[in-house]
């Protein structure tokens, strides 16, 4: 299962998709924004997506892990728009016959998502905001 | 030959837009088309780190765009 929505996202439920009585190992992780990053105090993050393209990306993602470790039951869902601190913007669940194909399975997922699938994030921050991994790191004056 | 520009994250917020079409000479490629919207869009930023995709795609900055494709430049990524 592939989702990207504005919609708050439910771990329990997306666990769920991927439990059967084949897998005897579930592994699911849970991004969450936090309060502070490099210093500085964030007051929330803003994340957009080229939403065709992403979601592409994650099913190709999803493919990978199943040629790579045999693994059929993959949920990726992530987050858009504003979220405040301690919200979850993205949640991946793997589940597999045994744990270490469900831990490195998802350790797979969350890499490749950070380096190729096309969401961004802005942190919003006292005194500034700042696309996190964009070549203009310095903080511009918020408006 | 037309395509579409579709901007996103600081490409957006520095071309004050989302999306603009732009007509091209045939056999174009993504990189002449970035040249020509850096003199649209001034404020785009300057260094060359985006990557590009075509029609949903990571594409050939060198490869010909085609009439109708929808082009999108994607500075580092940031999910999760």
């Amino acid at each position: 299962m592939i989702h990207i929505t504005s919609e708050p996202l439910n771990p329990q439920e997306i666990t769920e998709l991927v439990r059967k009585n084949g897998n005897g190992a579930v592994v699911t992780f849970l991004g969450v924004v936090r309060d502070q990053s490099e210093g500085r105090r964030v007051l929330h993050l803003e994340y957009e997506a080229y939403q065709p393209m992403a979601e592409k990306m994650l099913h190709q993602i999803a493919q990978e892990i199943r040629e790579r470790w045999a693994i059929e039951d993959t949920a990726i869902a992530h987050r858009l728009g504003r979220l405040m601190i301690g919200e979850i913007s993205l949640v991946v669940a793997v589940a597999s016959p045994h744990r270490k194909d469900a831990f490195e399975a998802s350790q797979y997922v969350l890499d490749s998502i950070k380096h190729v699938v096309p969401i961004w994030k802005k942190e919003v921050f006292e005194g500034g905001e700042a696309w996190v991994g964009g070549e203009e790191k310095g903080a511009a004056p918020a408006h | 030959m037309r395509v579409s520009v579709r901007f996103f994250a600081m490409y957006r917020e520095r071309a004050g837009t989302s999306q603009v079409d732009m007509d091209l000479p045939e056999g174009a490629t993504p990189e002449d088309l970035m040249a020509r919207l850096r003199s649209a869009f001034p404020s785009l930023p300057t260094g060359s780190s985006a990557l590009v995709a075509v029609n949903s795609e990571y594409a050939d900055p060198k490869a010909p765009l085609h009439q109708g494709d929808e082009v999108v430049f994607i500075p580092a990524v940031s999910g999760g």
